[in-house]
């Protein structure tokens, strides 16, 4: 295969911008799952919530979709609280096996991806903005600004999440929460109310990160099963909760993706992401970071 | 004799956390042994460490003269080494009977590969619930026992592998006088029949009265060896204790 | 309740079988062949989902995954020489059992919820490499082309009610199976996987052995009731193997139904296999899907033992 050098570079910085935004939607698997030992896997559910959400005010009233997804952070993040409280009464206060709890949540995903089915049905659907066109373009490197502004805005979605975990106070008790419950309620502060504002924040991420999705490509309702894989193959290669290695892993995903969506064709990226996350399982289950 | 069991110079981190830090210990064929340290020193990891549950990365764990490193906690139980769980696991699911019923099945017809009968299984499971005052409950649920009582059980299973050392991980915590004197009956019955003990545990009475060794364990370190009236006297020992 | 072993319950289930068929049989209807077929169908995948589910604990989200290899299989090998459709059920049993096995090998040392999160990704990737694969049909699809008849000697049934035959068949093995396990010391094994593994693996079990004979079984089973899948479609895309319903029915039934016993996925599919024929038919199905999706989250709360388990706790309650 004659691999034109252009095609590489290119390949190989869509990828890098990919990354970045995949490390936005796998942010707030970091939280729930990283930190939280949530098993949240309608966490993309709620991605491509966001993206239909920041589609429809889009359509309806023209607001550009990444000022739509700050207006819809307080929305999700209630969401992710209401559903945080569901979760604990049901299933963490009971004591329960890990069955029911995961059972809730998909259960969660298959509904909200139905419902949209029924309310949106299952064209692709896309937003409009006046930097989805247009490329930067450096030398032979094109830098479309519909991947590249999504990416600095994931870029700095990431860096504000690090900040406030490490940070704020708040932010200090969830890494606490994570590691010894019990110390925690000695220095009286409630685990089960850190736990909710942590939910309810990667929730509210995962609605930030769909309205950027939107951005990058059409979406419709089962996208959200395709990233499952993605987003967990991150957290996995990347060591659970390790922020910096979230993201170095989502920016490899990103590169190999790219590499394979253009060498071999785009159908066959989704199952990159399962390739990485058997391999990592296999060989290195700590992930590349982990601890 | 060669020791029953012999761990050397194991270490074990969580991340930067060495919770164990190059602890040699040696056991004889039915000896009791005493182990005791503060809370955080290190018991339980050493415990999961020589059972199985967690993998040493560093030393090795020798028990009847095989090597345990590698193998996953229900080999060494095959082997004889049994344990218990400081926090008492019971199956929820099932009764007292069937939670025994399980490593007589699963060990001990694994090791002597004769299958007793359904009825020889029932009357073992009564011996040893028996053994342990728990015959009248033996078709109830573990939820419906007192924390006495589901340490008790804990016990019981632990014994029904038919092990050749028991490692008893704080079963006395919280227990009455008389009832710690129950436990300690039943321990030194079952060292009579030739099982070696290590006897985990922070009431020192009853460690002073069971243990012919003991042995302390301060940050992952082991800071004292031998006898029990000289080990407690050891200034070190002491001070860990007390505290600075 | 009375014990029945199992070799009497073999016969019992056996007669019931050959009951149900000759009842079919003379009624004759083909709707009624094709409807019951899909209920039989789900009465193996939920039953199948529940020996890894809900004897062992661990959750197969990508029961589709299983269910179609065993129907591509099928197609697979219908285009390189065609088998009788009992043989294609073996040989779906054998793909998925492997498949489930190597998978299970990989993640199951780790947490359990790897493994459930490997299955939801593994629903995608087979279905990617299905769907890149043209020689059994790709995103195009492939046709089966159904015989009218099966004809052996002077024997003549129609094609539909073979197959209504064989998959009946395969819900009573699969029930027995499931039953047996329970009972045997092997379903003691998984019940202890479940309640407690660390205590098990410390009381001897071999806990990884154990969840990968499950993980077999589980998969092998799914695979077998996709075998025929092929035939009684005539038309098999990626989106039908792969679809929705299999994924939240192998769930959603054996959770409503009651996931401790082999009875509780006979009781989900049969109700909600027969609400959803009926459903289908007068809203949409993707209505029908919200509702199945709606009953598990709802069941899941409020009812974690399934309907078995508040009929056993009715009883338990009249007894004291």
């Amino acid at each position: 295969m004659d691999i034109s050098f252009d095609l590489l570079i290119n390949a190989i910085v869509a990828g890098l911008l990919l990354g970045g935004f995949y490390a936005a939607v796998t942010a707030g698997i970091s939280i729930s799952f990283g930190m939280l030992d949530i098993v949240n896997i309608a966490h993309p559910g709620f991605v491509i919530l966001g993206s239909y959400l920041a589609y429809y005010i889009n359509i309806h009233f023209g607001l550009d979709p990444i000022l739509v997804s700050i207006l819809m952070l307080p929305v999700f993040y209630a969401l992710g609280c209401l559903i945080y409280q569901v979760y604990h009464l049901s299933f963490e206060k009971r004591g329960q096996d890990a069955l029911r709890g995961l059972a809730f949540f998909f259960g969660l995903l298959f509904v909200t991806e139905v419902s949209l089915i029924l309310v949106f049905g299952v064209d692709y659907r896309y937003v409009e903005a006046s930097y989805i066109g247009p490329s930067l373009h450096i030398g032979f490197v094109d830098l479309p600004l519909r991947m590249l502004v999504p990416c600095i805005a994931a870029l700095i979605l990431f860096a504000a999440i690090e900040l406030f975990i490490t940070r704020t106070f708040i932010g200090r008790a969830i890494m606490a929460v994570s590691q010894d419950q019990l110390a925690l309620q000695l220095q009286a502060a409630d685990p089960i109310k850190i736990k909710r504002i942590a939910f309810g924040l990667s929730i509210a991420v995962a609605a930030v990160a769909g309205a950027l999705l939107i951005i990058i490509q059409p979406v419709e309702p089962s996208v959200g099963r395709e990233y499952i894989g993605r987003v967990f193959a991150i957290c996995v290669l990347g060591g659970l909760g390790s922020m910096p290695g979230t993201l170095i892993a989502a920016m490899l995903l990103g590169v190999v993706e790219s590499l394979t969506a253009t060498f071999y064709g785009p159908s066959w990226a989704p199952a990159v992401a399962f390739g990485f996350l058997l391999l990592t399982l296999a060989f290195r289950p700590a992930g590349l970071l982990g601890r | 004799m060669s020791p029953l069991l012999h761990v050397d110079n194991i270490s074990k981190r969580f991340g930067g956390f060495v919770a164990l830090d190059g602890v040699t210990l040696e056991v004889a064929p039915g000896e009791r042994l005493g182990l005791i340290g503060p809370n955080g020193s290190g018991k339980s990891t050493f415990v999961n460490c020589i059972s199985g549950t967690l993998q040493n990365e560093v030393g090795s764990v020798r028990f009847d003269n095989q090597v345990m490193d590698g193998l996953a906690a229900h080999q060494r139980t095959h082997r004889g080494l049994a344990r218990s769980f400081q926090l008492p696991r019971p199956f929820h699911s099932m009764t007292l009977a069937d939670n025994l019923r399980i490593p007589l099945l699963y060990t001990v017809h694994a090791r002597q590969g004769a299958l007793r009968t359904t009825a020889e299984l029932e009357t073992r499971c009564h011996e040893l619930l028996d053994m342990v005052g728990l015959l009248a409950k033996a078709k109830q649920m573990p939820r419906d026992l007192t924390q006495v009582e589901m340490r008790k059980l804990e016990l019981a299973r632990a014994m029904a592998a038919e092990p050749k050392l028991l490692i008893a991980d704080e079963a006395m915590a919280g227990l009455s006088h008389s009832e710690v004197e129950d436990i300690l009956t039943l321990l030194f019955q079952l060292n009579e029949r030739g099982i070696g003990i290590i006897l985990i545990e922070h009431i020192m009475s009853a460690v002073m009265k069971f243990s012919q060794r003991l042995a302390v364990l301060v940050s992952g370190k082991k800071i004292a060896d031998g006898k029990p009236e000289e080990v407690v006297r050891n200034p070190e020992v002491v001070r860990a204790y007390i505290g600075e | 309740m009375t014990r029945v072993n199992t070799a009497n319950f073999s016969l019992i289930m056996v007669a019931i079988g050959v009951v149900i068929t000759l009842i079919a049989h003379a009624i004759g209807v083909d709707y009624l062949y094709f409807a019951s077929y899909t209920i039989l169908q789900f009465i193996v995948l939920a039953t199948a989902w529940n020996i890894l589910g809900g004897y062992c604990g661990y959750v197969n989200f990508g029961s589709a995954a299983f269910f179609a290899l065993g129907a591509y299989s099928s197609v697979f090998i219908h285009k390189v020489f065609p088998l009788p459709v009992p043989l294609l059920i073996v040989i779906g049993a054998i793909v998925s059992g492997v498949v489930g096995l190597g998978m299970g090998y990989l993640t199951l040392r780790l947490r359990g919820s790897f493994f459930a999160i490997a299955t939801l990704a593994l629903a995608v990737v087979l279905q990617t490499l299905v769907v890149n694969w043209d020689f059994v049909g790709g995103s195009r699809g492939a046709y089966i082309i159904r015989p009218e008849y099966l004809e052996v000697g002077s024997f003549k049934i129609p094609y539909i009610e073979y197959l209504f035959i064989l998959m009946l068949a395969l819900a009573i093995i699969a029930l027995v199976t499931a039953r047996t396990i329970e009972r045997s010391q092997l379903g003691f094994g998984f019940a202890t996987i479940r309640d407690d593994e660390l205590a098990a693996e410390a009381c001897g079990v071999p806990t990884l052995k154990l969840k990968l004979i499950a993980t077999a079984l589980s998969g092998a089973f799914m695979g077998m009731a996709g075998a025929p899948f092929p035939y009684y479609i005539g038309y098999l895309q990626p989106q039908s193997a792969f679809g929705l319903e299999y994924a939240v029915n192998s769930i959603a039934m054996p959770m409503i139904g009651g996931t401790t016993s082999w009875v509780g996925p006979l009781v989900g599919a049969v109700l909600l296999g027969t609400a959803q024929q009926y459903a289908t038919v007068t809203i949409s199905s993707a209505v029908n899907l919200l509702i199945v999706g709606l009953m598990l989250v709802a069941f899941v709360i409020i009812a974690p033992n399934g309907l078995v388990g508040l009929v056993q706790e009715r009883l338990r309650r009249k007894r004291s």
